[in-house]
């Protein structure tokens, strides 16, 4: 009874639906999941429950939390509570979509050095050290200075300098999976390449792939949170890092405004590598660190 | 012999390293918006029209691209990175006279990191279920999720302000005299907090790198022969394993020293650290372009100057890696 039950368990096939079961199961992971849906939930319905302006000098300067302003207010008066649910929704929103572009980025390059081999994966090797020999951080800053700093520039430069990890992690996949004996049949019945590589090597390479990009969107909302620390956003649109930045000057008397919007970067880059871990269990059972 | 072999195999690739990234300040240069003279002079007000004639003279900006490239390759070359027009001074001389604060910061956090964190990982190998296992887990955990910055506040908020213990910035106490000795003393008091804010992301992941190691070392044959010959168990885990757990923590580290130059430029800026971090700022809040994209060269150069000593030092910790072996670890996949 005892193997049937164990037999059932490892049953193949429906491999996602049972790594979302193990994933249900890791409870930090789930902790993590549930945080982030709290703070994206805060993002989105935050504003409207809390309807004031984080740019609006509602309180008094410096008041301390609870005095005008649950939170507290910055060194201008400003809200930190409404400073802190805008910047929900911006961080999630520029760590999305620069991990887009990362990914994007990193599967074609990835995915071209691992399947073809030769003169493309020399090149991406030659592009992997050109990026361990330029801080990414500080090139995204330069590539922000000198396109002057938008949301759009923020995303577009943290996703050009961070793609190597997710190519990397793509190329190995192709490599380990275009040796294996369905691959070698498709071929041997004469799917064209880009079959190969897109209907038959990528699907089997997403859960590495999905667990890379879960990761990197915690990297990019750290990348984002310190451009915006020093100023590179725009400042047009409330941030987290844009909070600390400019209250930097007044930590002594307002600890408050640099406290509360650290621990909200802090927060959510801690749920996202709690899911990515989670994931990284669950769909990379074999890969589980011993 | 095949040390000089392996410096030069890497000084080579170093130099084509660099000169990759003098092309692409030179792209930047070209692809910034509006004219490239005008980002030469930096967006610091009061460009007169002299000074942006005097720029195309010298970067040739009315030759074809090409030229233009070849001669600011030139420049660079000969150590012309430009000048600073908000410091009016030259780029390379003003990045040179930060170099050394700015290493002084890294190289204690990094060093400190490598040896607390094998430290840790080896005494926590010897339980991997233990409290201080699980504690190194949770702690590399809270390292990555946090901002380096923030951290650097939170601790100046702590240890400067509430229970004022440390100084709140910058690297040395103004009009401060005494002996080269008392001296040294006062830079280490400043030196302690910015330092350990840049190592505290690092320490714990490197000592679950170690960890991980070292119990694959202490099942090794060599740390058994060792047991069997009878030498006590402190000699066997500090000496031979920990040697041995050193190794990929020192590799790591090596990898990551462009990050952790990264993350010294928001260090620098929360305590004031005089360094190239705080050059970095400063030159972002000017838009001062040369110098940012000078310090991007030079953090360029000082990665590769980093990689080659790190290549070098897995001799002297890894007996194996002997003369002969051109490839190293350091780099490739």
């Amino acid at each position: 009874m005892a193997e049937l039950a164990v037999g059932r368990e490892r049953k193949p096939g429906s491999g996602f639906s049972q790594g979302l079961r193990r994933f249900a199961e890791n409870r930090a992971a789930l902790a993590g999941l549930i945080v982030l849906l709290l703070i994206a939930l805060m993002g989105f319905i935050g504003p409207l429950v809390y309807p004031v302006n984080p740019f609006a000098i509602v309180a008094t300067p410096m008041a301390p939390p609870g005095d005008g302003a649950p939170l507290g207010a910055d060194y201008l008066g400003r809200d930190v509570l409404a400073g802190i649910l805008a910047g929900a929704r911006v961080s999630l929103f520029i760590g999305i979509s620069a991990t887009f572009c990362t990914a994007i980025i990193g599967t074609v390059t990835g995915s071209i050095a691992g399947y073809y081999g030769g003169k493309a994966d020399t090149i991406l090797m030659r592009i992997t050290e050109f990026f361990q020999v330029l801080p990414p951080l500080l090139l995204s800053m330069v590539l922000v200075t000198l396109f002057s700093p938008s949301v759009l520039t923020v995303i577009l430069s943290i996703g050009l300098v961070n793609w190597i990890g997710t190519a990397r992690i793509v190329r190995a996949e192709f490599l380990r999976i275009k040796g294996e004996g369905y691959v070698l049949a498709e071929r041997a019945m004469g799917a064209k390449n880009g079959r190969i590589i897109f209907r038959v090597i990528l699907p089997s390479a997403l859960p590495s792939l999905i667990v890379v990009t879960t990761l990197q969107i915690g990297i990019a909302i750290l990348f984002a949170a310190a451009l915006s620390f020093l100023g590179l956003t725009d400042p047009n649109v409330m941030t987290w890092g844009l909070m600390i930045g400019q209250s930097r000057p007044f930590i002594w008397q307002t600890w408050w405004a640099v406290t509360f919007p650290g621990i909200a970067i802090f927060m959510t880059v801690l749920s996202v590598s709690l899911i990515g871990d989670g994931l990284n269990e669950a769909l990379n059972p074999r890969l589980r660190p011993r | 012999m095949a040390v000089v072999k392996l410096v030069l195999a890497r000084l080579a690739q170093g130099v084509l390293l660099v000169f990759a990234v003098v092309v692409l300040n030179f792209l930047l240069i070209h692809l910034a918006p509006g004219d490239p003279a005008q980002v030469l002079a930096g967006e610091f007000g009061g460009t007169t029209p002299q000074i942006l004639a005097q720029i195309r003279a010298t970067y040739g900006l009315n030759h074809p691209l090409w030229v233009q490239l070849l001669t600011y390759i030139g420049h660079v070359a000969r150590g012309n990175l430009g000048q600073s027009f908000y410091f009016n001074q030259p780029v390379l001389s003003l990045i040179l006279q930060r170099l050394p604060a700015t290493l002084l910061l890294v190289i204690t956090a990094q060093v400190s990191a490598i040896l607390a964190g094998t430290m840790l990982g080896v005494i926590a190998a010897r339980r991997p279920h233990g409290w201080l296992s699980q504690g190194i887990t949770v702690t590399a955990l809270i390292g990555y999720s946090t901002p380096v910055f923030w951290l650097g506040i939170m601790l100046l908020i702590a240890f400067a302000y509430l229970w004022p213990i440390f100084p709140i910035g910058s690297m040395e106490t103004i009009g401060f005299e005494g002996g080269i000795f008392h001296e040294a003393l006062n830079i280490l008091h400043h030196l302690v907090l910015p330092a350990f804010t840049l190592a505290f992301v690092y320490l714990a992941q490197y000592s679950r790198l170690s960890q991980a190691n070292m119990l694959e070392t202490l099942g090794s044959d060599y740390i058994r022969m060792a047991r069997a010959k009878g030498l006590p168990e402190w000699l066997i885990l500090y000496k031979h394993a920990l040697r041995n757990a050193l190794i990929p923590v020192v590799t790591i580290a090596g990898l990551q020293f462009s990050q952790v130059l990264a993350g010294a430029i928001l260090v620098e800026t929360v305590f004031d650290w005089p360094g190239m971090g705080q050059l970095t700022y400063e030159s972002i809040l000017r838009r001062d372009y040369p110098l940012l994209l000078g310090i991007l060269l030079i953090s360029a150069v000082v990665v590769v100057v980093v990689n080659i000593l790190t290549d070098l030092s897995y001799r002297l910790i890894d007996p194996r890696i002997g003369a002969g072996s051109v490839t190293g670890v350091g780099y490739g996949t």
